[in-house]
């Protein structure tokens, strides 16, 4: 089943820019401009691209905020511009840089507020809120009000606040941002379970790609309003032309070595760093190097994803 | 896994087009929770409060004896009598006080824009207006109305009002209406915050200025403002018209004793404005068009 459908989703903004002393000019700015995209029930799906890409608003007419210009959208069978309410009791919603949590009410209050507002059943409310507070570790957190939190805290708490009400769609924009390693690690691995435990789907929108390489199955890549990029992260390194990188210590100092398949891209003492598309092995390579030279050691490294990215939005650019 | 999900799960809520009296229903509710939570969060900062509720209490009141110094030079204003004004000043401030209590908040919409914290009242199943009205609601507001209830109840007492059983039904219609206008002309400018971010300034000229305004008897002002608050923003509904009746007074604009009953009329029709104001906004904001 499709959750999320969007069929030639426009949207344009008018922005009124100031053209000599009084006149007053009007320009369309067209921020999303014909989306077609499907995700379907269970999915996780990194949503990324640059500033201004039209990121925040195509999770804006997701989430029921903005209507579209034109073009046809719905979000768990139902159209977000029509039916904002019933819409919000089907998504959860979190926002990395705002918190929705009570600032100065201990968290439970928070959660509290929520089984009103979103008419939670009392045995829905305690199950989810059992489960949030043991895989999130919020147990000693619930009567600490939220302003005491650390950012870390913090985003945990945002998190369960947004699945109490068994939302069919969780979208989360930004969710580990600001956060230290272990804040992070513990955020991704709650994430992981609630999309494969309960088949939540979940759209993410990040600049952190270690967030989609460990989460997402599926990557859209936007730019300029349209999708430049959908596919599993391998698709992604393929369309970007990546590379791999070997590096290898040598006996000794030796001036850039040969090898068939591998060019050198730099060389400090005895160690080499050889770069090899990353759609090939590296055995070859490997065996190569060892039959023409002393070999000491060697490491491979993949490709950074945010070379991939950088690389592909300038081929856009270009293109 | 697909089994597992959907026994893990309540089912999903039916999208039923709710009567519009269960829609207010609901409005009131969410308002009276988020009011509620607001209420505990200040009273996290108790001196605080306190402070503010005392520092609002010497205010308020220093207000009415400005009033009061004034009939120290003189006996009448506009040929209106001290108590006289003491019950147009209570019942202009409570009605002011009371619809600032439940949605003067409404005033700080430009800044909820700016900040995205419309944004996030817009993913939550509540009317956004409910959630606006209540946001940073605080009982510290009681304050005025309740000073100017104060004055309402010794005006009364000192007044020699001819109790007439219409007389008697129209002392609560007005709070009540008046309320109501008040809290129609805060909803009304405060929507033109969704096109112009400064229109704050406008709304303040028409609640706090008109309350002012209406402090003060309608024959002290030139007949072309008082026909305006008759005509144009229904201000004149709020306490002018029904005082007349009720201190027997004649009415200088020379209009039929029907506007004197007519602010049930106002009420609703200023209500009906101001809806159709925020509404208009809210599809702009959002982009619906039109």
């Amino acid at each position: 089943m499709a959750l999320i459908e969007l069929d030639d989703v426009r949207r344009t903004f008018t922005v009124r820019a100031k053209a000599g002393r009084l006149r007053r000019e009007k320009r369309e700015v067209r921020a999303v401009d014909g989306l077609t995209f499907t995700v379907e029930a269970g999915e996780c799906v990194g949503y990324i691209g640059p500033n201004g890409a039209g990121k925040s608003t195509t999770i804006k007419m997701l989430t029921g905020i903005l209507v579209p210009t034109a073009g046809r959208l719905r979000v768990a069978g139902v159209d977000p511009a029509r039916e904002r309410v019933a819409l919000a009791r089907r998504i959860g919603v979190v926002f990395g840089q705002r918190t929705t949590l009570w600032w100065d009410l201990p968290l439970r209050d928070s959660y509290e507020l929520a089984r009103r507002l979103y008419r939670i059943p009392d045995h829905r409310y305690r199950a989810n809120l059992d489960r949030c507070v043991e895989l999130l570790d919020l147990g000693a957190l619930l009567d600490t009000p939220v302003r005491q939190l650390s950012l870390g805290q913090r985003m945990r708490g945002d998190l369960a606040a947004a699945l109490l009400h068994d939302p069919r769609v969780l979208y989360l924009d930004e969710p580990t941002i600001g956060l230290d390693v272990v804040s992070k690690a513990k955020v991704r691995d709650f994430l992981r379970e609630v999309n494969r435990d309960l088949g939540t789907t979940v759209l993410l929108t990040t600049h952190d790609l270690t967030d989609i390489e460990q989460l997402c199955d599926r990557v859209m890549v936007i730019d300029h309003g349209r999708v430049v990029h959908d596919g599993g992260l391998e698709a992604l390194h393929a369309a970007g032309d990546s590379e791999r990188t070997l590096v290898v210590d040598l006996a000794g100092s030796h001036p850039p070595i040969e090898v068939p398949g591998a060019r050198v891209v730099r060389v400090e003492g005895p160690r080499q760093w050889l770069a090899f598309p990353s759609q090939e092995s590296a055995a070859p390579v490997v065996a190569a190097v060892a039959a023409r030279y002393p070999l000491v050691d060697l490491s491979v490294r993949e490709p950074a994803i945010e070379d991939v990215i950088a690389r592909m939005y300038a081929e856009v650019a270009i293109g | 896994m697909a089994d597992q999900a959907v026994v893990t799960r309540a089912p999903l809520p039916a999208v039923t087009r709710e009567s519009p009296a269960a829609r207010v229903a609901w409005a009131v509710r969410s308002w009276w929770l988020a009011a509620a939570m607001w209420t505990r969060a200040i009273m996290s900062y108790r001196a605080s409060f306190v402070m503010m509720l005392c520092a609002n209490v010497v205010v308020t009141f220093l207000d009415f004896v400005v009033v009061i110094l004034m009939f120290r030079h003189t006996d009448t204003l506009g040929g209106w009598t001290l108590p006289e004004l003491g019950f147009l000043y209570g019942t202009s401030a409570l009605a002011l006080g009371l619809a600032n209590l439940f949605v003067g908040s409404v005033d700080a919409l430009g800044e909820r824009i700016r900040t995205g914290t419309l944004d996030i009242m817009l993913v939550r199943p509540a009317p956004a207006l409910a959630q606006l009205c209540a946001e940073r609601f605080s009982l510290r507001r009681l304050g005025r109305p309740a000073q100017a209830a104060a004055v309402l109840l010794w005006s009364l007492t000192a007044l020699d009002v001819h109790w007439t059983w219409d007389r008697v039904l129209l002392l609560p219609v007005l709070v009540v209406c008046g309320t109501l206008i008040f809290a129609a002309v805060f909803i009304g400018f405060a929507s033109l915050q969704f096109w112009w971010g400064e229109a704050k300034e406008i709304q303040n000229s028409f609640t706090y200025g008109g309350a002012t305004v209406l402090q003060y008897p309608p024959t002290v002002f030139a007949k072309e403002l008082v026909a305006g608050t008759v005509f144009g923003i229904p201000l004149a509904f709020v306490n002018w018209l029904p005082a007349l009746r009720i201190l027997d007074r004649p009415d200088p604009l020379g209009l039929p004793t029907a506007f004197q009953y007519a602010s049930p009329l106002a009420a609703a029709l200023a209500l009906a404005v101001a809806g159709l104001a925020w509404r208009a906004g809210l599809r702009a904001y959002r982009g619906a068009g039109g």
